[in-house]
């Protein structure tokens, strides 16, 4: 398969690209190309100029912010895998990276490509969901921060405008709390049938604050809202981990039906927490 | 300033990089990268399995890393070292991970091979093949139709020096 043709266009810096983008309605960002080309090739996604930022080094970092960490959005997912700063303060972040697809698609994806392009079943968007990281949105008239919370709007649909490109993430540290990114795939290298993000404040060994997020359980990523509030009011993981999927919407696709995706919700939740309260 | 209408028209003059060779081209946008190698530089050793970057049976080394060439565009690809399966060997003296694919008969219908050699090569260049468990997480991204994984991770682990 070959996508319809394009125009190609390489942008020499972050604003060129963003100059570039608001020539044409339907100009799209290329990064890894790991989500957009396989859309093209298969007429998901039919931009007629692709405005390629896969060179600029400049987007391409993580550094020490004081109260968080700054990821380009151009750093790919197998430099945040490896990242030493990103282990020992986001170890989450580190980790849901490495689970990402296979090594090959790690090699090309980066963190803001799959952020940018809202795939409710991508694992990072629940990960800085969980994190209530922000994301920093550039575009002609300068930056704005988006929290995760207003990012995913919607199925492959994001906050960003459309002449606007996602520069840089910023995660919270968290180096002291209980963490787990538990999914279960299909085959290896397969979106999350479902996953769940857990990220844990302990009290004397047992849960106190937890921040739950949810991979491929609507047409975003979701806070487990429910369950937060029964395990902040006391309950157990076991009882908490029955409330997972209150308030979710998740579909009925070739890898499981929206009943088999709640049941799943529940029991990866259980084990996540128990993972997060133990790690 | 807008960007011109080309279409089809389009042609990007790349220079690439592969096995050592420097190959100028002009390529439409959207060529993909295997195509580039089987189709205009007749590298065919690099197959085409799913076509959508599940099997990773076209599997090449884009500045030494593992990299679907289905999912990349040629034009992508202007100033890496591209590396396929015909620019292990030297001076025809197999590749140890070829060499170990051979002696443990780490192939039966052999399509899978190239991207598993590279795959594998790029796993234990990036210091990934500790173990036996390692190994097979490191080629999730390759398909063997012939299912098989034994031998090729008994390869594999053989070329790492972890057996």
């Amino acid at each position: 398969m070959i996508p319809a043709p394009f125009d190609y266009e390489v942008a020499e810096s972050a604003e060129h690209a963003i100059a570039l983008l608001g020539e044409r309605e339907d100009a799209k960002l290329l990064a890894g190309g790991h989500s957009l080309l396989p859309a093209m090739k298969l007429r998901l996604a039919r931009p007629s100029v692709l405005v390629d930022i896969g060179r600029l080094a400049e987007l391409s970092y993580v550094r020490d912010e004081g109260e968080y960490v700054a990821i380009g959005a151009l750093t790919r997912h197998r430099d945040v895998h490896h990242d030493p700063l990103l282990q020992e303060h986001c170890p989450v972040v580190s980790f849901a990276a490495g689970t990402i697809g296979d090594p090959q698609v790690r090699h090309r994806g980066t963190i803001g490509g799959t952020l940018a392009y809202g795939d409710p079943a991508s694992d990072l968007p629940a990960v800085m969901l969980a994190l209530d990281a922000e994301l920093v949105v550039r575009g002609q008239g300068g930056e704005r921060m988006v929290p995760a919370s207003e990012f995913f709007t919607g199925v492959f649909q994001t906050a960003i405008a459309s002449a606007e490109m996602l520069v840089e993430v910023r995660v919270p540290k968290r180096a002291a709390a209980g963490w787990s990114y538990t999914k279960m795939t299909r085959r290896a290298q397969d979106w999350a049938t479902v996953a769940v993000a857990a990220i844990v404040e302990r009290t004397n060994g047992a849960v106190g604050k937890a921040s739950i997020g949810l991979t491929n359980m609507g047409a975003t990523p979701l806070r487990a809202s429910a369950a937060e509030d029964a395990l902040a009011g006391g309950a157990t993981i076991a009882e908490a981990a029955a409330l997972i999927p209150d308030g979710t919407d998740p579909s009925t696709d070739y890898a499981a039906s929206a009943d088999f995706r709640r049941h799943l919700a529940k029991v990866l939740g259980r084990r996540a927490l128990e993972e997060a309260v133990a790690r | 300033m807008s960007i011109a209408r080309k279409g089809k028209d389009l042609l990007r003059r790349v220079a690439l990089t592969v096995n050592g060779t420097r190959h100028e081209l002009e390529l439409e946008p959207r060529e993909l990268l295997v195509y580039v190698l089987r189709e205009r530089l007749g590298l065919t050793g690099t197959t085409v399995g799913c076509d959508t970057s599940a099997c990773g049976a076209c599997t090449v080394l884009v500045g030494g890393e593992s990299v679907k060439s289905c999912t990349m565009l040629g034009v992508q690809a202007e100033g890496f070292e591209i590396t396929t399966i015909e620019g292990l060997a030297t001076n025809g003296d197999l590749h140890p991970v070829q060499q170990a694919f051979h002696e443990h008969h780490a192939l039966q219908c052999g399509f899978c091979t190239p991207g598993m050699v590279l795959a594998a090569v790029s796993l234990i260049e990036s210091g990934g093949a500790t173990d036996e468990e390692a190994i097979r997480e490191g080629l999730e991204g390759n398909l063997c139709r012939c299912t098989g994984y034994h031998n090729i991770v008994e390869a594999v682990a053989a070329a790492a020096g972890v057996i």
